[in-house]
């Protein structure tokens, strides 16, 4: 599959995601912000960084970009939308994921691989993936904790939105392994059409071993469509 | 005209900034401290009086200045510079 990552004045990990894509056999080009077009047969990666200084809030500035609304449209048509880190934080902005992202519960900038537990296969970004496996993925942001109102909380647990949650080596949902604050441990979640995936942490960071892990690469191949090997 | 919009935290939304300037005044010898909330200070000049300049005032502080899933805000038009 073709992607487009999108490069925002600020995004910093708009190469290493097409790295990754490419590593995993996939095509990628980069798209400026300023261009308006998505095409129907890709998906789109909203990258990590500090888009436009993360003036105002993280996110604020992006989400009205002219390139927005060629994503939003994407996203409509159930194309595979992306956002990791200040992407994710982008989407919540923009209203394509509900809630916000805000400052770490602990002020810290938390810059280390985090364990993340899968909480559904039943998505195309966790198929690859069981219930409750563990997976160690970078994490690297200030304002990561996820806030939502009761209400929405409510409706991604009983929708099973919830993609991923911070948890420990064990894989137990532990307030102790919530680097954050965030609500219900929340790394990851996907909207109701389950075709746009928010996520803090850093899958195109863990796709090679040589990188450390690669406990991304299904993620990124899911988000693909590749399917997994038997 | 000049327009200034103050952006608060919602009460139910912790704020770890306004908490840790708390503790700083504390440290400061202040011992009935209740709570720090911090919140940001907009200011805007405007030239001339536009028709519908404050329903879109309104907008601009709903849609760019805050978050309404977090954030609430305070909009004061005053006329004159």
């Amino acid at each position: 599959m073709r992607f487009a990552v999108v490069q925002f004045p600020g995004s910093n990990c708009d190469q290493d995601c097409v790295h990754a894509l490419q590593v995993l056999g996939q095509e990628a080009r980069l798209v400026w912000h300023q261009e308006t077009k998505i095409d129907p047969s890709e998906g789109v990666i909203l990258p990590g960084g500090f888009s436009y200084g993360d003036y105002l809030r993280c996110g604020a500035i992006a989400r009205f970009s002219p390139i927005m609304g060629a994503v939003k449209a994407a996203a409509e048509r159930g194309q595979v939308v992306v956002g990791i880190c200040n992407g994710f934080q982008i989407l919540c902005e923009a209203g394509l994921l509900p809630g916000a992202l805000t400052r770490n519960e602990g002020l810290h900038f938390r810059c280390e691989t985090a364990h993340v537990r899968v909480e559904t296969p039943a998505s195309r970004f966790t198929s690859y993936y069981g219930t409750g496996e563990v997976l160690k993925i970078p994490i690297a942001h200030g304002e990561g904790c996820y806030r939502a109102s009761p209400e929405i909380l409510q409706e991604l647990e009983a929708q099973q939105r919830v993609l991923f949650r911070y948890c420990n080596v064990e894989g137990q949902v532990v307030p102790e392994a919530n680097p954050n604050g965030s609500s219900h441990n929340i790394a990851g979640i996907c909207n109701a059409g389950r075709n746009v995936l928010g996520m803090m942490p850093h899958p195109e960071r863990c796709c090679e071993a040589e990188m450390g892990g690669v406990d991304g690469r299904g993620i990124l191949l899911g988000a693909a469509g590749v399917l997994k090997p038997i | 005209m000049k327009a200034v919009v103050t952006v608060t935290l919602k009460p139910s939304i912790l704020d770890p900034q306004g908490e840790a300037v708390g503790h700083a005044i504390q440290a400061m010898g202040v011992k009935g401290l209740k709570s720090v909330r911090i919140g940001k200070h907009i200011e805007l000049e405007i030239e001339g009086e536009e028709k519908g300049l404050r329903a879109k005032l309104e907008e601009i502080s709903k849609e760019l200045l805050s978050n309404p899933v977090m954030e609430n805000f305070h909009l004061d038009v005053r006329a004159g510079g």
